[in-house]
């Protein structure tokens, strides 16, 4: 019963997204206010529904409902509660309606902080995002049934994949469906304004919020799924340029490009195309990257599904939703207009070459992670690419990328002038060059690599701090009171800023310092890694709720002194027979030790994995640091009371509203 | 116009680079019995893949060499590799490998790669059992 009521709460939640998506957009455009205001009610809705739906799917998985085929072939009735509850988003059908979830909370997000913007443009937006929305349940009502029945019941389900039952795996999806579906928000504002033919600063205020919301989000979803291939996948490696991460990566390096063009478009009114063309880009790779982990064209541990139903709907809807949106952006671009000039040295164009470089660094990801698709559908050959290539070109995309990070903050808008950047930045780049020269010696070794890595790293944060300086020597009063007076969105700009070079040292540090021994050893056997004894110390045999394995014990020493003991697992999960590796680490600000069993060879010996990785969490940590720049960035006040002056230009003919108060950011 | 014209020269500078990179890193996929014809390159990277020979998985005494043969079924090439082998690597089940084949006609491999799922097959080394057969098929009706 309670899986047909999900079925049925889907259905309906598809007519509202109907509605939702063509009333209020045919309503902004022949003026017919009834129409308009369907918009929010509709949206509205379509989340209650669409929540019942979740609900239902959550409640069968819960309650051991293996009547239920997604429930059978993705859970177990002894598997614990909290992952029979995250099995619900586990599966493939079930991470669409996660995604159509988060899709209306953010819509429901959007008619209640939106109460200050004009009614058309709400409207609008709001269609947009419904029309979305009714691809997604399109999709899942006529491929990807999540509440199918399986008659006869099963006795019992198939489990969730062991890799998946994980607090890492719990939460990384839910992060990482925010910001992509975040992403829709800046879109239907895209849209909503290439509609409307009205593209300006408080546009871009309005779509701001949501864009940085958006990517802070896909920063934390991206940081969690790499730190939980970290010590799940049991090998220590913490990106691998596997194309289900450069699904996720693409729309971030294009949500990035977007913040810096929005602000551009709002402080000075100018890249307004760019940022529109931006806006749908980052959109269509997300969606791009939903289907693509989810379609099971990929060949990688994320992709569980397969069926050539989805992948024709899928490239339906995105040849509907890319060339319809690419196809108005070529019509009503023009009559955007292009927005102020600006000088070749100037803030605008260091914005405007960062933005290039994302993009391009953006499209060869797309390149090295399509071109072997490509090639395979059309019966060229099978090839793939790997590391290598990734890494040849992101260094040199990204160094001058850093290094314009550093100027950009400090340059004037319009007009700057090189003579004056370079007396500011000459003790920045001192600092930085002597850091560089410098640090390795402390750490125990130069290469030239660190040396490089932490030159951009030093960079940054020197550069920060003058311009923090400059910054500050503008204002009056003290200490207190000029820090007080700038804008939380200076701060959160500096502060993501930084996170980026705690990101870079996290990179050059590992790369540099980091020492990995596969080494056989019987009970006794000791290997020295980063400084450390790691002495084996046998395997016993254990039992989990849903597993069984062996649990080794390895004493670690520095200079004779006891550390601590690891316990490294090999567990073989019951139902499905699937061996796994769970990697023992102790986690440090300053390095991990890491250990994994390998397997067992012989005489009681086991072959392992012995790692010291210095400074890895750093890599999570500067991620981290980027999100709370942005989210600090989201508390500035011009979002908060935005209302006055945005209204005074926007209302026009417009009734003026009360109570404005409300939060326009949230 | 002169915005225009730099942007234009990073954007060509930016895309030689990622081709001339994209190019030098390809690494291609053969089938044992494309090895066996000659068809896979001398002296630098490719990939391989098939099932895992039954009964050919050898251990060195270090416990961290091994040796195994990889099979299309038609044909089998035997591979070296230094190191600690995927959860999922398992004789009879299937298996990619990436590395480079010696003068003595072993594979010696760098990276083995088995997926997370018990009856998920590396789709290169499905496809390579599926062309081995094809061909067998076609010699027997001919």
């Amino acid at each position: 019963m309670i899986p047909e009521i999900g079925q049925f709460a889907l259905i309906l939640a598809l007519l509202l997204a109907l509605t939702q998506g063509v009333l209020p957009i045919v309503g902004a455009a022949r003026a017919i206010p009834t129409w308009i205001r369907v918009a929010r009610p509709a949206a509205q809705g379509q989340l209650v529904f669409v929540a019942i739906a979740f609900g239902c799917l959550a409640w069968s998985f819960v309650a051991n409902d293996f009547s239920v085929l997604n429930v059978a072939t993705n859970s177990n009735s002894q598997l614990p509660a909290q992952y029979r509850f995250a099995a619900t988003w586990g599966s493939h059908e079930g991470s669409l309606l996660l995604w159509v979830l988060m899709l209306n909370v953010w819509t429901v997000a959007v008619t209640v902080f939106s109460r200050h913007l004009p009614e058309e443009m709400v409207a609008r937006v709001l269609g947009v995002m419904g029309l979305v929305s009714v691809g997604f349940l399109l999709f899942m009502l006529l491929t990807s049934n999540p509440f199918e029945r399986l008659f006869p019941a099963a006795p019992d389900g198939r489990d969730l994949n062991p890799l998946l039952q994980d607090p890492g795996m719990v939460i990384h999806p839910p992060m990482l469906y925010m910001g992509y579906v975040g992403f829709s928000v800046a879109f239907a504002f895209a849209i909503a304004a290439l509609l409307g033919g009205r593209l300006d600063a408080t546009w871009a205020r309005w779509s701001r919020p949501w864009t940085t919301l958006a990517w802070c989000f896909l920063t934390l979803g991206i940081m969690l799924g790499s730190w939980w291939a970290y010590y799940e996948l049991g090998w220590g490696g913490w990106w691998f340029w596997d194309p289900v991460e450069n699904a996720s990566f693409m729309p971030w390096l294009f949500g990035t490009a977007l913040i810096h063009s929005l602000a551009v478009t709002e402080k000075r009114g100018s890249f307004k195309s760019w940022t529109v063309l931006l806006a749908i880009c980052a959109f269509s790779l997300s969606l791009l990257g939903t289907f693509l982990v989810r379609s099971g064209v990929l060949t990688s541990v994320h992709a569980f599904a397969t069926d050539p139903k989805r992948g024709i709907f899928i490239l339906a809807f995105l040849t509907v939703a890319i060339c319809g949106s690419l196809t108005l952006f070529a019509w009503r671009a023009p009559r955007v207009g292009l927005g102020g000039k600006f000088d070749l040295v100037s803030r605008e164009s260091m914005l405007l070459a960062n933005n290039v470089l994302l993009a391009v660094a953006a499209g060869s990801v797309l390149l090295g992670t399509l071109y072997p698709l490509f090639l395979d559908a059309l019966n060229l050959g099978k090839i793939s690419v790997g590391p290598p290539y990734f890494d040849a070109v992101f260094v040199p995309l990204m160094t001058p990328a850093v290094f314009l990070m550093g100027i950009g903050p400090l340059a004037r808008w319009k007009e700057a002038s090189l003579p004056e950047l370079a007396v500011r930045l000459k003790w920045a780049l001192g600092v930085s060059l002597i850091t560089a020269l410098l640090l390795p010696f402390v750490m125990g070794r130069w290469t030239p690599l660190v040396a490089f890595g932490l030159l951009l790293a030093a960079w940054i944060i020197a550069t920060s701090a003058v311009a923090l300086k400059y910054r500050l020597s503008r204002h009056d009063g003290n200490l207190w009171a000029r820090l007080g007076a700038q804008p939380r969105s200076y701060y959160g700009m500096l502060l993501a800023h930084c996170g980026v070079a705690v990101f870079i040292i996290g990179v050059t540090l590992v790369k540099g310092y980091e020492t990995e021994r596969d080494v056989r050893m019987a009970v006794g056997d000791s290997v020295m890694a980063g400084g450390y004894a790691f002495r084996f110390d046998g395997v016993q045999e254990v039992t989990g709720p849903n597993y069984r394995g062996a649990r080794g014990a390895i004493d670690v020493s520095r200079d004779g002194r006891h550390i601590e003991v690891l316990h490294p697992e090999k567990r073989v999960y019951n139902v499905q027979q699937m061996p796994m590796t769970e990697a023992a680490i102790d986690t440090g600000i300053f390095g991990d030790l890491y250990v994994s069993l390998g397997e067992s060879v012989s005489g009681g010996a086991w072959s392992v994995r012995v790692y010291h990785k210095p400074f890895v969490t750093w890599i999570w940590g500067g991620c981290i640091i980027m999100a709370l720049g942005g989210l600090l960035a989201l508390c500035d006040r011009r979002y908060r009371v935005p209302a006055r002056r945005s209204e005074a230009i926007v209302a026009g003919g417009g009734k003026k509203r009360a109570g404005v108060s409300g939060a326009a950011a949230g | 116009m002169v915005i225009i014209a730099a942007g234009l020269g990073v954007l060509a500078l930016a895309s030689a680079l990622v081709l001339n990179a994209f190019r030098s890193n390809l690494v291609f996929f053969f089938s044992p019995s494309q090895v066996m014809a000659n068809q896979a390159p001398q002296g630098k990277a490719f990939r391989i893949g098939g099932l895992v020979e039954t009964g050919s998985v050898k251990r060195a005494d270090d416990g961290l060499t091994v040796r195994f043969r990889v099979t299309d079924t038609a044909h089998t090439i035997a591979v070296v590799y230094t190191g600690i082998l995927p959860d999922l690597f398992k004789e009879g089940k299937g298996v990619v490998a990436q590395g480079r084949l010696g003068a003595d006609g072993v594979f010696a491999a760098t990276e083995v790669l088995a997926k997370h799922d018990e009856n998920y097959m590396p789709p290169d080394a499905a496809h390579a059992i599926e062309q081995a057969q094809k061909a067998q098929q076609s010699v027997i009706i001919k």
